[in-house]
């Protein structure tokens, strides 16, 4: 599903390398966590997954595709087969939950009805079935984090990333969320999270960065 | 094939609602960028309209474009009739009037203080004379039509009063010379105004268009609703222009014809035609259009 094959990256101006020399490989299915102290490299390296950043030596490849070289108008159909959650979320603050939902939908060109039905199983999926016309700025931390997710998920996407998904959560809020994405990955979904907080995932795989190498 | 053309109607059928829920949802600013373009459109289209009018007024002014024929005095009536006859076959040639010699004769004696001079004359001093109405009035077709005249047997004269068409025509080409410069000014005018509406608009969307893109969204999903906006609003400029340009019509009407009348003449202000007013909407939405393309070519390239 995503193999790193050396993978070396320095932003412009940025000094020391956000990533250097990390080479693996994740199956499809395969739950990974990826750990580390805050400026590891985690978020680099979901970045590259998305193709929203290119890496300066080595190659990254996802589904065979080898993302580094995407040609910019192929970009956007590897993200439309990957789920993002963020970690500053990214919400559409002047849009309702379903509008926010419904957004990667209207993107892959999906018919409305039937966009809709999905919005609503995926708002119903992280547990917020019936608040689909709040406004997000209505909803609390934890609910804000769920919307991310169904977002994310709303494309029934092979892989998922999520980039601290539990940070600014209490501990109950956290497990809850952390527990919709072991939900994911118990029905196939290849799940890569970045947090410090690995004791919410139980049972996944870890890889560990440590300023920017894989330890 | 008809799922692709489906799902393309669909994708632009959601831009552009979207497009207008972004119009309405800054209404004011929505309202004085159409209002602004508008103006600009209105100057050339009120132009466009007075010129119409002026060329209609004109023709009713002017005499009947004609062309005279004298004939030599000698002539006599089988030659009369057979030129008659020639004219009559003429394509160029809409309708003729032969006036007799005897009859421009009785005319003149009629006329104060020429009768006695006339009739102190041995003979009658007129010719036979026609007068030609020629199918097609532009001084160039009737230069050419004259000068084909003066060629035909026993035509001693042939008068063609030019002068006043050429001067007309040339202020008219004038006229129409100068609303086009004002149209190109101030069209470019109007393409800055979608230009710089366009860039608000950006900017006030950065995240949503940013997230877009990590959504999966391509260039042309994120430039669709802006280029609908954009010439939606050309569109309702064009609208407003044509209801400024209406509305100065009805105003100078009344006192336009009542001026009109002094002079003898039954004549009213028209509006502009048809084809002028979807000229002004086609052109308004082009040049709504044209300034958002440049504008996302600008600034959305920077958002990534």
């Amino acid at each position: 599903m995503i193999e790193f094959q050396r993978v070396g990256k320095r932003y412009p101006g940025g000094g020391a390398d956000a990533l250097s020399d990390v080479d693996f490989r994740i199956e499809a299915g395969e739950l990974v966590v990826v750990g580390g102290h805050s400026g590891a490299g985690k978020s680099t390296l979901l970045k590259l997954v998305a193709a929203i950043e290119k890496p300066t030596t080595g190659a990254v490849l996802v589904q065979g595709q080898n993302v580094g070289s995407l040609r910019p108008s192929a970009i956007p159909f590897l993200r439309r087969n990957i789920g993002l959650v963020f970690q500053d979320q990214k919400l559409l603050f002047d849009r309702s939950a379903f509008e926010n939902v419904m957004l990667p939908l209207s993107i892959a060109g999906f018919p409305r009805q039937e966009a809709g039905r999905r919005v609503l199983a995926a708002l119903d999926k992280v547990g917020l079935a019936g608040r689909e016309r709040a406004m997000p700025a209505g909803l609390s931390g934890g609910e804000q984090q769920r919307l991310a997710i169904a977002r994310a998920v709303v494309n029934r996407p092979a892989l998922l990333l999520a980039d601290e998904p539990t940070a600014h959560l209490d501990a109950d809020t956290a497990a809850a969320v952390a527990g919709i994405f072991l939900d994911f990955h118990r029905v196939g979904v290849t799940v890569l999270v970045a947090t410090y907080d690995r004791a919410l995932f139980p049972g996944a795989r870890r890889l560990n960065l440590d300023h920017g190498r894989l330890q | 094939m008809t799922n692709a053309v489906a799902n393309w109607l669909a994708a632009h059928g959601s831009a552009a609602t979207q497009a207008g829920r972004r119009l309405a949802s800054a209404p004011l600013n929505a309202l004085l960028a159409v209002l602004a373009m508008a103006v600009s459109l209105a100057l050339p289209a009120v132009g466009q309209m007075l010129l119409a009018n002026a060329r209609g007024l004109a023709q009713q002014v002017a005499p009947t474009l004609e062309i005279s024929l004298f004939l030599a005095p000698d002539a006599g009536r089988p030659a009369a009739e057979e030129i008659r006859r020639r004219l009559a076959a003429h394509r160029g040639i809409h309708g003729v009037r032969f006036l007799p010699r005897e009859e421009t004769l009785a005319r003149m004696k009629g006329a104060e203080g020429l009768g006695e001079v006339i009739d102190a004359l041995p003979r009658n001093p007129f010719p036979d004379a026609f007068t030609v109405r020629p199918a097609d009035a532009s001084p160039a077709a009737m230069d050419a039509l004259a000068a084909e005249l003066r060629r035909l047997p026993q035509v001693e004269h042939v008068q063609l009063d030019s002068a006043w068409t050429r001067r007309l025509d040339a202020m008219l080409r004038l006229g129409r010379l100068g609303i086009l410069l004002l149209a190109g000014l101030l069209g470019l005018g109007v393409v800055a105004i979608a230009f710089s509406t366009a860039r608000l608009q950006v900017s006030t969307r950065t995240a949503e268009i940013e997230l877009s893109r990590l959504l999966g969204a391509t260039d042309a999903f994120v430039r669709r609703p802006f280029l609908w906006a954009g010439t939606l609003q050309g569109f309702l400029a064009g609208i407003s222009a044509l209801t400024i340009t209406l509305a100065i019509t009805l105003w100078l009407r009344e006192p336009l014809a009542d001026a009109a009348r002094l002079y003898g003449l039954e004549w009213r202000l028209q509006g502009l035609t048809a084809a002028d007013a979807m000229g002004v909407l086609a052109t308004s939405a082009g040049l709504g259009w044209l300034g958002t393309t440049l504008s996302l070519r600008q600034f959305l390239g920077n958002i990534r």
